[in-house]
């Protein structure tokens, strides 16, 4: 079988779950090899593991400028491996990074890109979900090797343990063409579960007020053990962090229940989570749109609903 | 600075929007076409920059007659001159093929910076910024949230996956912005008289030099399979809060099991 390369994400060293799934992914088309690019030491760290999640081979495409650079060390890296492994497909995150290195090298290898897909399945076609979930769309690469991108959190990692085999990759860097990175900020996660990957998000729009009021959000999230998510309104007006934004420009969630405070439901709204499995809207206005596709809605003040639930919700777990 | 913006014309994300059922290909008659939004915000960057710094302001689209619409829009906005690229051989490109077609029109155009908006709201790719600068041999300084020309580099904050980078580049990059950037201006009546009589530039497949026999639907480097609609959601229960809401939803989420 031929090999199916996975570009790995880390942070700090710490494998984001994305990998699994992508390494998941990929042996249902070949034999999965993951590929490591960083400052050297950083693949060996992460054999075991990745040979855990299923990776045969672990190529070490690792060099000081790899960390130093923006996405070209990558895309050269990956080329250079392409080149002499002949891969039936690569396979990377859909993640702001994952999404640019998989543009760049379909460019530098001839070939073709799917974006942000869903599923893959064992021909490299794959699915999209697309405009929030309205369709759904089958493709496939039609040209060269297909270099596809997968949403965080569609797959499941069900991983068949392989050797993990280090195998050190040269590669040149192109310095003069690139961006240099001077610095990394990572947002503290917290003790929420990430947005995108959350089994339950609450959310809070423009009706929640101010930021001061937020917490009436969190404090439901949290009874719920889920995230925390915001309109873009709430988010513009300075209410709730960006990253925190649900919808056509922000994260696409679709959790087991998604709840809805303070938020009309603007089409670009719903587009981010029109397919939670259930959904719970709270909103003075009984004619808001957020109550069309809602399962369970309540017209009335957040501020009276939203704590009531949220002790309710407390006092079950305490029973 | 010389400035060429890419501006691309959208279905309108307020509108419907539908794929068409023989190919599976979005259909650009269903719903109104409006100028991308992050578009105007890349356009509103570059006015910015070379209002402070000197320089030209380039709007570059690649779409049907009516993505004229856009280049007007741009004009309007301050732009000084406008290049489409326009021919029927394009329909149904995709990405690495529009950055193909893309890439060529700027190598016929003088410029210090590229800016384009960091994803698309119909193609969704956020990867054809990234694709020019492979293609132009040139740095990519994307997702920038803010920007700082400081002589001849940039220095970007990039929005990432859980945080952001802090970048620097030399010019001339490829530059793509992210929604929170800023707030576009609004054309006012002199901009839109003024846009009437700004120059704007025709370019076909035969001008760029690119192969017919590498552009358009037939030669595009992905296919769809198969595109369904999902089916709508339905409402379900709705009730006025008389005080006791709260306690209703708690039931309704132990009922489905989910407390
Ligand atoms: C290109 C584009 C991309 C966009 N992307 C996104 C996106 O990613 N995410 C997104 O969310 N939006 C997005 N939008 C914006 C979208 O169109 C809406 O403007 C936005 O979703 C509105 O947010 P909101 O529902 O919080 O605010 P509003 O529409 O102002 O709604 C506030 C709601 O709160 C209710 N309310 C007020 N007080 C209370 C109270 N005390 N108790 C209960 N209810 C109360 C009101 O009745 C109202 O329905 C985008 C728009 C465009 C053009
Ligand atoms: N056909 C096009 N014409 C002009 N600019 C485009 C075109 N397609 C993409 N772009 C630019 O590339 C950005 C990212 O698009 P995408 O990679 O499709 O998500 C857009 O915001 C535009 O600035």
């Amino acid at each position: 079988m031929s090999e199916v390369l996975v570009l790995v994400e880390s942070v700090d060293g710490v494998l984001r779950k994305v990998t699994g799934e992508l390494l998941t992914a990929a042996a249902r088309i070949g034999t999965p090899s993951a590929v490591v690019v960083g400052a050297p030491g950083g693949a060996q760290a992460l054999a075991a593991e990745l040979g855990a999640l299923g990776a045969e081979k672990v190529y070490a495409a690792e060099s000081a400028d790899a960390t130093t650079y923006l996405i070209t060390p990558i895309v050269s890296a990956l080329a250079t491996i392409a080149a002499s492994a002949a891969p039936s497909a690569i396979l990377l995150a859909a993640t702001v990074d994952g999404r640019e290195v998989a543009g760049r090298l379909a460019v530098r290898l001839d070939s073709g890109v799917l974006a942000d897909v869903v599923d893959i399945a064992a021909d490299a076609s794959a699915t999209h979900s697309v405009f929030g979930g309205s369709y759904t769309v089958q493709a496939k690469v039609t040209k060269g090797i297909p270099i596809i991108t997968l949403r965080p959190n569609s797959v499941d990692a069900t991983p068949t343990a392989a050797a993990g085999t280090v195998v050190p990759v040269e590669f040149s860097v192109d310095a003069a063409t690139s961006a240099t990175i001077v610095a990394i900020h990572t947002e503290p996660a917290g003790d929420r579960p990430e947005l995108g990957a959350a089994s339950v998000v609450v959310s809070g729009g423009r009706g929640v007020g101010s930021a001061e009021n937020f917490p009436v959000v969190e404090h439901l999230a949290d009874a719920l053990g889920g995230a925390v998510g915001a309109s873009r309104a709430a988010v513009d007006s300075g209410y709730y962090p960006h990253q925190f934004q649900v919808g056509q420009t922000g994260t696409t969630v679709s959790p087991q229940l998604y709840v809805a405070l303070g938020i009309s439901g603007a089409i670009q709204h719903r587009a981010g989570m029109q397919t939670s499995k259930m959904i719970v809207a709270v909103n003075k206005d009984s004619d808001a749109p957020i109550f069309e596709i809602s399962d369970f809605g309540v017209v009335g003040d957040l501020f009276k609903v939203a704590p009531q639930l949220t002790d309710a919700v407390n006092a079950r777990k305490g029973s | 600075m010389d400035i060429v913006v890419l501006v691309k014309q959208v279905p309108d994300t307020y509108s419907e929007r539908k794929l068409r059922e023989a190919d599976g290909i979005l259909d650009r008659d269903a719903a109104d076409a409006i100028i991308d939004e992050i578009d105007s915000r890349g356009v509103e960057t570059a006015l910015q920059l070379t209002e402070a710094n000197g320089g030209e302001v380039t709007v570059l689209t690649m779409g049907p007659d009516r993505a004229t619409e856009v280049l007007r829009k741009a004009l309007a906005m301050g732009a000084h001159k406008a290049v489409h690229i326009n021919d029927d051989a394009l329909a149904g490109s995709c990405a690495v093929q529009t950055s193909a077609a893309l890439a060529a029109a700027l190598r016929t155009l003088k410029f210090d910076l590229v800016i384009a908006g960091n994803e698309s709201t119909d193609g969704r790719t956020a990867s054809v910024p990234a694709m020019l600068a492979e293609r132009l041999g040139l740095p990519q300084v994307t997702f920038a949230r803010s920007i700082e020309v400081d002589g001849s580099t940039l220095k970007v904050e990039r929005v990432v996956d859980g945080g952001y980078t802090e970048l620097t580049s030399p010019i001339p990059a490829v530059l793509s912005v992210t929604e929170k950037i800023n707030e576009p201006r609004y054309p006012n009546f002199k901009g839109i008289m003024a846009a009437k009589s700004k120059p704007v530039t025709t370019l076909t497949v035969a001008d760029l030099g690119l192969a017919a026999d590498e552009v358009g639907l037939a030669n595009a480097r992905t296919t769809v399979i198969e595109a369904a609609p999902r089916p709508p959601r339905a409402a379900g229960t709705k009730v006025a809060d008389e005080g006791e809401a709260g306690s209703k939803v708690a039931e309704f989420l132990a009922a489905s099991r989910l407390i």
